[in-house]
């Protein structure tokens, strides 16, 4: 359970990180908003509350392990990262410049506190049990989380490596699932349809559970008092809004990549910092 | 590498070698894992994978999700080792192997069974003739294709320590030795077989014993041929070639494999990159697909005998 002032925090460092997005994408105009600024909010709750990792060490082996599958949501990485210090927040100005250390999908290579190079959908859940497995082998105490998007359920790797980490009884892993119900081309239903997909991964033998995915309250109580004893990997459902956090960004009926005009994330960015300003007088 | 080449069958499996050197390199190095995708039958690591569950991994008939895994471990450490048959080690997940591995700088080595015509009764669904191609295309890989025993041994003691993507193309079943055990094969030297100053034969893994054999052939016809084994693919000995170029004017690449994309290509590549001057013939599979029989019949079929190199033989000299 989290204490008044912790959410508040929370709900600020959120806002924050979502300022964070629009200020890379300010500069360069254009980028993946929409599933950056859903997942905002369980990155304050990972970078803010839960998980175990030291800035000055970014590699430290016994860390909690982030795989953002949906490589595309780097934007929403980088900003959590460089809002808790891992590189200078003037990096995120350089959103895929030439040279720039913040490539618009997640590369381990290039950016400091980046676990695994992600893009490729589908690719990077694989990677993550791998981590897993071999943090479980090395008996190590450690959780890996990984993000995956809803539409990135299309992908036939998704469920290998679900049916891998539920045989394994991989349950330091929490596999996070954007369900944003938006991917490029439409909505997820009229795309191809994944149904429930909380009940999928339940059948495929996860612990699964479907939350609020902006409720960080409740992000935080599935994920800390997740009770690894039942031996199974976690699932947790995020029900969220593709572009959540700007009223305009979520009104758009295709919000996957967008030009991002100047003046707008401007503005966005002036009522997402007052939200922090009431934030942080509440907090 | 001493060489002991009678052209008589070996006695053991290439499999066996596979597994005996797989349990030996596990008991001395902790970062050794291995993992397949449910053919741990046809290698037959089977009964000691399941003694083994935390170094041998069977993820079942998923090749695209075991690189994915493989590529996970590398990043936590560990020197992978994963195994399926070619095309499903190459063709099947070829974007993982791509990005997971080679793009992320995850390290992995990956062994692909039962190369071209090998495949035998397994017929064209299984039957690799594109896999050194598209290793080829990965930045930085190293691909290696196994000659007899002693080569396997020798190139998986090494593979795990060297950075990127590895590939061992092997065969399973018995092979013709061609060295005696025991010996270091460097990666990317090749290994001259025999001198001869009219032309030469490039060849590798099932191909170099027809090359011997067409040596022969060429021999009481009057024609000294130099043999090499080129069972490094990449990186490919680039001194060697140009260095036989020269010496011989004439050359005949052979493999079992695509004639495009593979050994037959990275000769070409060399050649004309330096400028090197030689009349070449390749012994390859060209624009077909391949179909189910024996070995020998498919060697036939697919023009990769010893017969084959002695007429591409002629007919390099022809032009020389």
């Amino acid at each position: 359970m989290l204490e008044k002032k912790e959410i508040a925090q929370l709900k600020a460092f959120a806002a924050e990180i979502r300022m964070g997005i629009l200020e890379q994408l300010r500069a360069k105009g254009v980028g993946h908003a929409g599933g950056s600024m859903s997942i905002a909010d369980v990155l304050a709750v990972l970078y803010g509350k839960e998980m175990s990792y030291k800035v000055d060490d970014p590699n430290w082996a016994d860390r909690d392990r982030v795989v953002c599958s949906k490589g595309h949501a780097g934007p929403a990485l980088y900003a959590t990262l460089a809002l808790k210090g891992f590189f200078p927040y003037e990096q995120l100005l350089t959103l895929n410049q030439p040279k720039t250390m913040l490539p618009s999908h997640c590369d381990h290579s290039k950016t400091p506190g980046i676990d695994m190079t992600t893009g490729s959908l589908g690719q990077g859940v694989s990677l993550a049990v791998g981590s897993a497995l071999a943090c479980k082998l090395q008996g190590r105490s450690n959780r890996v989380f990984v993000f995956v998007g809803d539409g990135e359920c299309n992908e036939g790797q998704v469920w290998e490596a679900a049916m891998f980490a539920a045989a394994h009884g991989l349950d330091n892993m929490t596999w996070l699932l954007d369900n944003n119900k938006k991917q490029l081309d439409g909505t997820v239903e009229e795309i191809l349809d994944t149904g429930d997909l909380s009940e999928k991964f339940a059948a495929f033998g996860f612990n699964s559970v479907r939350i609020d995915g902006h409720d960080v309250e409740a992000i935080y109580d599935t994920i800390h008092d997740y009770d690894r004893a039942c031996g199974k990997p976690q699932m947790i459902v995020l029900d969220t809004v593709k572009g959540k956090g700007v009223a305009d960004i979520e009104a758009m009926p295709s919000n996957h990549s967008i030009t991002v005009p100047y003046d707008d994330a401007t503005r966005w960015m002036a009522e997402l910092a007052e939200e922090v300003k009431a934030l942080r007088e509440e907090a | 590498m001493k060489i002991i080449y009678d052209g008589s069958m070996g006695e053991k499996e290439l499999r066996n070698i596979f597994r005996d050197t797989l349990i030996d390199l596990v008991e001395k190095d902790p970062t050794i894992v291995y993992l397949d995708a449910d053919l741990m039958g046809c290698m037959g690591t089977g009964p000691w994978a399941k003694q083994h569950p935390d170094r041998a991994i069977n993820c079942g008939i998923a090749e695209a999700d075991m690189v994915g895994i493989a590529c996970g471990m590398a990043a936590e450490g560990y020197r992978p080792i994963m195994h399926t048959f070619g095309p499903f080690a190459s063709r099947r997940c070829y974007d993982q192997l791509f990005l997971s591995a080679g793009y992320a700088g995850n390290d992995v080595t990956v062994v692909g069974g039962d190369p071209g015509v090998c495949a035998a009764l397994n017929g064209g669904t299984h039957m690799p003739f594109e896999d050194t191609a598209l290793f080829r295309l990965i930045p930085g890989s190293t691909i290696v294709e196994v000659t007899d025993y002693a080569i396997l041994e020798s190139v998986m003691r090494q593979l795990p320590y060297l950075p990127g993507v590895k590939y061992i193309r092997v065969d399973r079943k018995k092979a013709k030795p061609v060295y005696e055990m025991g010996g270091e094969a460097p990666i990317g030297k090749g290994i001259v077989l025999r001198e001869g100053a009219d032309i030469t034969i490039i060849a590798s893994g099932i191909m170099v014993q027809e090359a011997l054999e067409a040596a022969k052939v060429l021999e009481a016809e009057g024609i000294e041929a130099t043999v090499v084994d080129m069972f490094t693919v990449k990186p490919l000995d680039t001194e060697l070639v140009l260095q036989c170029a020269e010496k011989t004017g004439a050359m005949v690449v052979a493999e079992n494999h695509n004639r495009i994309g593979g050994l037959c290509s990275a000769v070409a590549d060399a050649l004309v990159e330096n400028g090197a001057k030689a009349a070449v013939e390749f012994v390859a599979v060209f624009e077909r697909y391949g179909e189910v029989g024996t070995r020998e019949y498919l060697q036939e079929a697919c023009g990769l005998t010893a017969g084959d190199i002695v007429a591409k033989a002629r007919k390099a000299l022809a032009r020389k």
